[in-house]
């Protein structure tokens, strides 16, 4: 092999170098290139969105649009904001929200800790049967579940909008596998110092997965915002009709001859908490989705 | 003792869960499962006393429907052009994004942002950038006032003008409109897991790859995406279950009606078939979602079992 | 190949964005590694031996100084155009691919005019699996091999394309004491058999000293002696290098000289000549005491450990710098346990004197 070894790559020594460099570069530029591109059509919409919604309708309307508004008229966001009575649907979303979410994470904590922590008969069987039912898809509960609430005269109730979707098997997975997670000898520990199991619960094991439980609280709270299909089929009136839902009655024509500023101005006003959120509570939303796969 | 106790209280505490559970998930398995059996069954009609006959009519009358039929071919067509797309872009954008160091965090925070966007909202966006404003598309007296900033993009690099939503538009037009929108809906999803995976891979088997002077490509296709082929089958099995529930992002652009004015429902999918008829015929309803049930857990089985025949290690 | 580094540098950047510190991980390192030598980097944890090492494979950049293979200067050339083998100390085997498909893996690669057939390469993959003895194992996946496999296969993908230098970063660790001596041995045999210029690193100086044709002592990124083990062993050039070598260590004693006396405590052990009256460091080698019942070294006695052969002998004295000194004897000396001390007399050459400040080698001739 030895004599071998020397030649092979002799011969390219000399003028690898600089044509190494060469290439390298050549390939950051190319990447940052793809990259940028990349972002600049996933932002357009965003952007469209904000020049469009100060825009008169009339600078809209140019054959060639600007891509800067000429005046910013702020008197769409008004518009918007009373054609859609946003300030009804907004309150009617932040209600069915926060109850939903605080309901949710109660029933939520107290079946993980049951399944984490607690010994029962048919535990294994119960949480496999749960997480099996993660397989369908909700559709097929929502054909009985409309004939359920029409019968319980649940029909454009608050309630309606909330109890459904209480319980969800992947978030009761999600926290069961962060209860694990807290070795078990604190549990046992407690139990010797006559802890009961709600005081440990609640001193122990909620601070220690905080982090997952402000994750489900964003994903329901953003589960509130961005639902559509349930509340227009349970509870699309006046008094119930949550945000999404009142969006998209207001501007039933998104294509045509219609206000798209103001339009646009509707949309920007919804989409900002979301954006909020985006900004300040990113991570635990990364953390939440990297382990679910599920929108909202 | 103590275990007994401990009985009751787990079933204690698992009560709120379980008891909801019952009526909202068990009760409507169960359910769904008998209305699908019943032939033309409807609640109002049981309740007002008819009977229905047990039997497979109901799969019969819906595959047979021309309406359903069209709603599967869009989902089908859906999935099948968006699933691909919206994984290879995802990879290239991720893999470029695990290159680079200046401006990954902006880049990477910049990409996710599509993630937290309500798509119905975002959908109008996207409707506003397609529509044309003006009337007699395709008419003898056609007046275009404002052609959408997609088509003046197009026409600025010196294409023509596409009817992409408006009344009188291709169904073609009308797919790549869904197409884009899902795909722009998708990627954050799947950079932000195809990423996570990309971190997770042993920097060494990079070293050694480089030490044997192996080219970018010979790296990407039997390094990185072998080493990747968990994450991507996870990627592509969650695609795939989300695009056969495709309905929102179409509400989003085309409204409530489904498709371009003149034409609803055009775009009607699975999901929207099921919502269409679950007021009034509810076996019809529940033998449509079952057929849904059965389509995603057949592909999601065809997924896992060719991932595992090429990722065992 | 002949390797040859010059005023080798690198220096990484603070982590810590507050200080400015900069970390020196090595500092000019200068050093000939003639054609078909088998060269042990040794030196305690963080001492720059594996940053060199990269630095040698092109997967780290040095800041200042040059490489060279043979003649030329690859200083600028990237990993990927050296040519060189690169074991790494986890192995990095490729876990998706079989054994067989990870040494093809540097085959497959070339290009060009060195591009070779299906055939060719497998007949390559198949000498290289040979010569580490794997081939019988040439279809199972990394998972599947225990980790002395694992180091075969590292050792015979990297051999595969016939490097000009093979590089192997502490090749021993991730094995069990009994796969250690008998892998060493291997790497020393493959060696021998390939003829191929190798350099590997170590923490464990027994490794470094067993096999190899010449070994770097290094310290917080410095060299610190190079040369054959024995002659590194035998003529250490300061205290670090005398303490690094040898099992048992060397035992370290407070000492001064005196009129041409060496004094450890207050026991003259030596008459020496050419060195200048100060304090300075004793080091005695285990092997270096002689039991004699009226040698000047006056220990008490801990313990005797029987080793077979040898007798190893743990004691005590005030002036040694650890707790005990442990010396070596032949298990024919006869010592008595009762006594109130062993006495030593000390073999010359085993003695050597360091600077009580520097630390420096203090040469001396016995009288």
């Amino acid at each position: 092999m030895s004599d071998k070894t020397v030649k092979i790559y002799e011969k390219d020594l000399h003028d690898a170098t600089s044509k190494q460099r060469f290439v390298k570069v050549g390939v950051q530029v190319l990447i940052y290139a793809f990259l940028i591109l990349m972002a600049i059509i996933i932002i357009f919409p965003f952007y469209w969105m904000l020049i469009s919604s100060v825009k008169s309708l009339e600078e809209y309307k140019q054959t060639i649009p600007s891509l800067f508004p000429k005046e910013i008229l702020w008197s769409n966001y008004v518009e918007a904001f009373n054609q859609a009575s946003l300030g009804r649907l907004f309150m009617n979303t932040l209600y069915v929200g926060i109850v939903s979410t605080l309901l949710s994470l109660v029933i939520t904590v107290l079946s993980a800790f049951a399944f984490a922590r607690l010994e029962f008969k048919g535990k294994n069987a119960l949480f496999a049967a749960l997480l099996a039912t993660m397989m369908i898809p909700g559709e097929l509960f929502t054909i009985t579940n409309y004939a359920t609430v029409n019968s319980f005269g649940w029909m454009e109730s608050f309630e309606v909008l909330i109890i459904p979707f209480l319980v969800s098997v992947f978030y009761i997975y999600l926290l069961r596998q962060n209860f694990m997670q807290i070795p078990n000898e604190l549990y046992l520990a407690a139990k010797v110092d006559g802890t009961g199991d709600l005081k440990y619960l609640w001193k122990v094991m909620i601070p220690l997965a905080l982090p997952t439980l402000i994750s489900i609280t964003i994903l329901k709270m953003m589960g509130a915002w961005n639902s559509y299909v349930w509340p227009r089929l349970v509870a699309n009136d006046e008094a119930h009709r949550l945000i999404t839902n009142g969006l998209r009655n207001a501007f039933t024509e998104s294509t045509g001859d219609v206000n798209i500023p103001v339009q646009m101005a509707a949309v920007a006003i919804v989409s900002f908490p979301l954006f909020l959120v985006f900004v300040f509570l990113r991570k635990y939303i990364m953390k939440g989705v990297s382990r679910s796969g599920i929108k909202g | 003792m103590v275990e007994s106790k401990h009985q009751w209280k787990a079933w204690l505490y698992l009560s709120p869960a379980i008891v909801l559970l019952l009526i909202f998930t068990v009760w409507p398995i169960i359910n769904t499962l008998r209305m699908a059996f019943l032939e033309g069954y409807s609640t109002m009609g049981a309740v007002g006393g008819i009977t229905y006959n047990f039997g497979i009519g109901n799969f019969k009358q819906v595959l047979q429907y021309k309406d359903f039929i069209s709603c599967l071919t869009n989902t089908m067509l859906l999935c099948v052009l968006t699933v691909p797309l919206s994984t290879i872009l995802a990879l290239l954008i991720a893999v470029c994004l695990n290159a680079i160091k200046p401006l990954q965090r902006f880049l990477q925070t910049v990409f996710f942002l599509p993630y937290v966007t309500n798509s119905i909202a975002i959908g109008m966006v996207f409707a506003a950038m397609f529509n044309m404003v003006g009337s007699a598309f395709g008419g003898e007296n056609e007046i275009i006032i404002t052609a959408g900033i997609i088509n003046n993009v197009i026409e600025f690099f010196g294409g023509e003008r596409v009817n992409w939503i408006n009344s009188g538009s291709s169904y073609l037009a009308n797919i790549t409109v869904m197409v884009i929108y899902i795909v722009w809906n998708a990627l954050p999803f799947k950079i932000l897991i195809l990423l996570g995976g990309l971190q997770s891979i042993n920097k060494q088997y990079y070293d050694a790859a480089k030490v044997d002077g192996t080219s970018r490509v010979r790296v990407f296709t039997k390094i990185t995406v072998p080493l990747l082929s968990p994450m991507l089958a996870y990627v592509v099995i969650t695609g795939f279950i989300g695009g056969f529930k495709e309905y929102s992002s179409i509400v989003g652009i085309f409204g409530d009606d489904m498709g371009p004015t003149g034409d609803p429902r055009r775009l009607n999918t699975m999901v929207g078939f099921i919502y269409d008829s679950l007021a009034n015929h509810q076996g019809r309803a529940s033998a449509a979602a079952l057929i849904l049930f059965c389509i995603i857990f057949v592909v999601t089985m065809i997924n896992l079992y060719v991932s595992k025949k090429k990722t065992h290690y | 190949m002949k390797v040859e580094l010059q005023n080798l540098t690198k220096i990484f950047p603070s982590r810590n964005k507050k200080s400015n510190e900069e970390v020196v991980a090595v500092n000019d390192f200068t050093l000939q590694i003639p054609d078909g030598k088998l060269v042990g980097l040794l030196g305690p944890s963080g001492c720059g031996k594996s940053t060199t090492l990269y630095m040698i494979s092109g997967l780290q950049k040095p800041s200042g100084g040059k490489i060279f293979f043979g003649e030329d200067d690859v200083t600028e050339l990237t990993a990927e155009n050296r040519g060189v083998g690169l074991v790494f100390q986890n192995y990095a085997l490729y876990p998706h691919l079989t054994v067989k498909q990870n040494i093809l893996f540097p085959l497959q690669n070339l290009k060009g005019e060195y591009k070779l057939s299906k055939q060719q390469m497998l007949d390559r993959a198949y000498e290289a699996a040979r010569l580490v003895q794997i081939d019988e194992l040439m279809d199972r996946k990394p998972s599947e091999l225990s980790g002395g496999q694992q180091q075969r296969v590292a050792i015979a993908r990297a051999l595969v394309k016939m490097p000009k230098v093979l590089l192997l970063d502490e090749p021993l660790s991730n094995l069990d004491a009994r796969l250690r001596l008998q892998t060493r041995e291997e790497i020393r045999r493959i060696q021998k058999e390939t003829g191929i210029t190798t350099i590997f690193v170590t923490h464990d100086q027994e490794e470094a000293m067993s096999i190899s044709d010449m070994i770097v002592v290094m310290k917080l990124g410095v060299v610190q002696q190079v040369g054959k083990p024995q002659d590194v062993y035998d003529d250490p050039t300061n205290l670090f290098v005398a303490k690094f070598l040898g099992t048992p260590p060397i035992n370290v004693f407070e000492g001064r000289v005196e009129n041409g006396t060496v004094y450890i405590g207050d026991d003259a052990v030596m008459q020496v000549s050419g060195v200048e009256d100060q304090l300075v460091t004793v080091a005695i080698r285990p092997e270096g005491f002689i039991p004699e019942d009226n040698g000047p070294l006056c220990c008490n006695l801990v313990s005797l450990e029987v080793m077979g052969r040898d007798v190893s002998v743990v004691s005590k004295h005030a002036a040694a710098v650890s707790p005990i000194i442990r010396s070596i004897i032949n298990s024919d000396a006869k010592i008595d346990t009762s006594a109130e001390c062993v006495r030593y007399s000390l073999k010359p050459n085993k003695i050597f004197l360091f600077g009580k400040e520097d630390e420096k080698r203090i040469y001396f001739e016995v009288k």
